[in-house]
């Protein structure tokens, strides 16, 4: 790189082209968010649903399982845990709730938490609702 | 090392190494967890684990950063740091904070942790990557205001090139995005949109002028190169980069629940963000053949053309293996993006955080420009094993991947997560022996700065 091309042409470019497509980004993030109540299912999201997705956090749920792709490898997708489970509630709080105390022997086990059935119960609807938000069909099929 | 003040610059590289061996113990512990699945259960559970290790490699890649631009500012800067005295004091509120945290980790379940800290006041936590307590946060804002002041009014009153102002504008951009780890809405969608502005627009956006603006400054020091030329690049590399890397974010959103029309805008322009890596890749080779001396500090010019290769591979090659969203949607939260992510973070942010360490700290301990040749060459060995063994672990990591995503996504019959890994357990023991070759790597790294102290420093050639 010499000759014509020099410093501050390469600086113009860098500023320029900054501004221009972060400028784009904040237009595609405003088009997003106005395009969201279509598809993030926010009408199923009651007091009960948030309080799910806060014991969800304080328990670090993502840092073993995957919810719509992201997260740890580590334990299965849940996004569509709940379709997974025929679309059943109570199949997902058993499941919560039978976790042995000591783990079992060789193998990965999810930690017993000792949620109340209320606390349960928010988990599984949050995992409902995160299970009816329109994700452009991901994942390819039930298994997550 | 030319001015006293660059001397605040040591105690943050100490800390990040002493960190970094704490992420690979950790790293260790989550990779013998893979196979046997009830190690260290129910004390160390895997998810506890893995915040120590992915918050350990955040936390002292900061310090590195911080390390770095202590060190590099006031010599380009040609004046003394703005307030040392301040720069060292937030040394110890940083470290004090980090080891609080992990502590906390460590000591209790995360949800008491939560309740400790009083998490449902201004909940913040139990978001990857993002997982300290709302007051860990706070902390890390107050400490990135105390060090932009200082950093800032350190440039401001001397010389300003443009490895400076790039680096700066890396460090505000670093500390303004984090801020968005404070959203926090009921909306998952609106949660995990926003989530991506910290991350990626971190690793993908302004912690590529910060290696960038390093890269330049240990490349002008190593080479004697016209700064003219190095800072050219400069700017076009990180032209690239943000032209790229900030549309590039809709890779993120293909499946999270929003618009589809982010398959195009992400697929397109993240197809492009291996390009500035690649200019990085040949601006290094460039600097290094047209080079007007032959400095003695060998070891930290391997360092600086590794982070320009292996950034390109990991971030670069690795990362648009499985950015194209119709790929993405099988591999999407596979071990494919386990090993992209393994090989980016080493090749760009841990190698330029050793590249600037192995510049400068010959230098902070006291020689005049170089280790002896015993240490360096032990510091080389310990390159290679820590960088053959990554390639190993993604390469390994990448094999586990494939077999998931088509056992679990792609074959006819598709089988369960848990079916699916104990299938694939094979390559997790690999990747396992592969990490243990990094200790080892990681261990002769550390011994490199207690042997050869007493011999002589490595001699300048004359020009070649």
């Amino acid at each position: 790189m010499s000759g014509t091309f020099t410093k501050s042409m390469a600086r113009n470019i860098f500023y320029g082209g900054s501004v221009f497509f972060f400028l784009l980004f904040l237009a595609l993030t405003f088009n997003t968010t106005k395009a969201l109540p279509e598809r993030d299912n926010r009408g199923a999201i009651s007091p009960v649903v948030a309080k799910g997705k806060l014991i969800w956090e304080e328990n670090d749920c993502i840092g073993c399982h995957t919810l719509l792709g992201e997260g740890a490898y580590f334990a299965p997708e849940l996004g569509n845990v709940y379709t997974r489970y025929g679309n059943s509630k109570e199949a997902i709080i058993g499941f919560i709730k039978s976790r042995p105390v000591d783990g079992i022997p060789g193998r990965r086990s999810m930690p017993q938490f000792n949620f109340s059935d209320e606390e349960l119960n928010a988990l599984a609807e949050f995992l409902k609702y995160t299970s009816e938000i329109n994700t452009a069909g991901w994942p390819p099929n039930v298994q997550g | 090392m030319k001015y006293q003040s660059q001397a605040v610059a040591k105690p943050y590289f100490v800390a990040a190494i002493i960190l970094f061996v704490a992420q690979i113990l950790f790293g260790l512990i989550l990779g013998l967890q893979y196979v046997v699945g009830d190690f260290l259960f129910p004390e160390i559970p895997f998810n506890v684990a893995r915040m120590v290790h992915t918050n350990a490699l955040i936390v002292w890649l900061l310090f590195g950063f911080m390390g770095a631009t202590y060190y590099l500012v006031p010599e380009e800067a040609e004046t003394e740091l703005y307030a040392p005295w301040l720069a060292r004091l937030m040394f110890w509120i940083f470290l004090a904070a980090a080891g609080a945290t992990v502590a906390g980790y460590l000591l209790v379940p995360y949800a008491t942790l939560a309740e400790i800290t009083m998490n449902n006041l201004f909940p913040t936590m139990g978001r990857e990557f993002l997982e300290q307590p709302t007051i860990t946060k706070i902390g890390i804002v107050i400490v990135a205001l105390a060090f932009l002041f200082n950093v800032g009014m350190t440039v401001l009153k001397g010389r300003k090139t443009v490895v400076n102002l790039v680096l700066l504008l890396g460090l505000v951009g670093l500390a303004v995005f984090f801020l968005f780890s404070f959203y926090v809405p009921d909306n998952l969608v609106l949660d995990k949109f926003y989530w991506w502005w910290v991350v990626h627009l971190w690793v993908e956006g302004v912690w590529e002028l910060i290696l960038g603006a390093i890269l330049a400054f240990v490349l002008i020091k190593v080479t004697g190169v016209d700064r003219e030329v190095i800072e050219k690049w400069l700017y076009v590399i990180i032209a690239l980069a943000l032209v790229t890397g900030i549309i590039g974010t809709g890779h993120h959103f293909y499946w999270i629940g929003t618009p589809e029309y982010w398959q195009w805008w992400g697929s397109i322009f993240s197809a492009l963000e291996p390009l500035p890596f690649f200019m990085m890749t040949v601006f290094a080779f460039n600097m290094i053949n047209r080079r007007r001396r032959n400095h003695p500090n060998k070891v930290a010019t391997l360092w600086a053309m590794g982070t320009a290769v292996m950034a390109f591979l990991g971030a670069g090659v690795w990362g648009f293996m499985h950015t194209l969203s119709p790929i993405n949607y099988y591999t999407h939260g596979t071990q494919i993006t386990a090993a992209h992510g393994h090989m980016a973070f080493y090749g760009a942010y841990v190698m330029i955080v050793l590249t600037i360490i192995s510049y400068a700290m010959p230098t902070l301990r006291g020689r005049t420009a170089a280790n002896s040749n015993t240490s360096q060459v032990l510091e080389m060995w310990s390159f290679w094993l820590m960088t053959v063994s990554m390639v190993f672990i993604t390469l390994f990591l990448t094999g586990a991947g494939v077999l998931q995503a088509y056992l679990q996504r792609v074959s006819e019959a598709p089988e369960s997560f848990m079916v699916v890994q104990e299938k694939i357990a094979l390559f997790y023991w690999m990747r396992e022996v592969a990490g243990v070759v990094f200790l080892i790597g990681l261990v002769l790294y550390i011994l490199s700065f207690f042997i050869g102290n007493r011999e002589p420093e490595a001699v300048l050639e004359p020009a070649g």
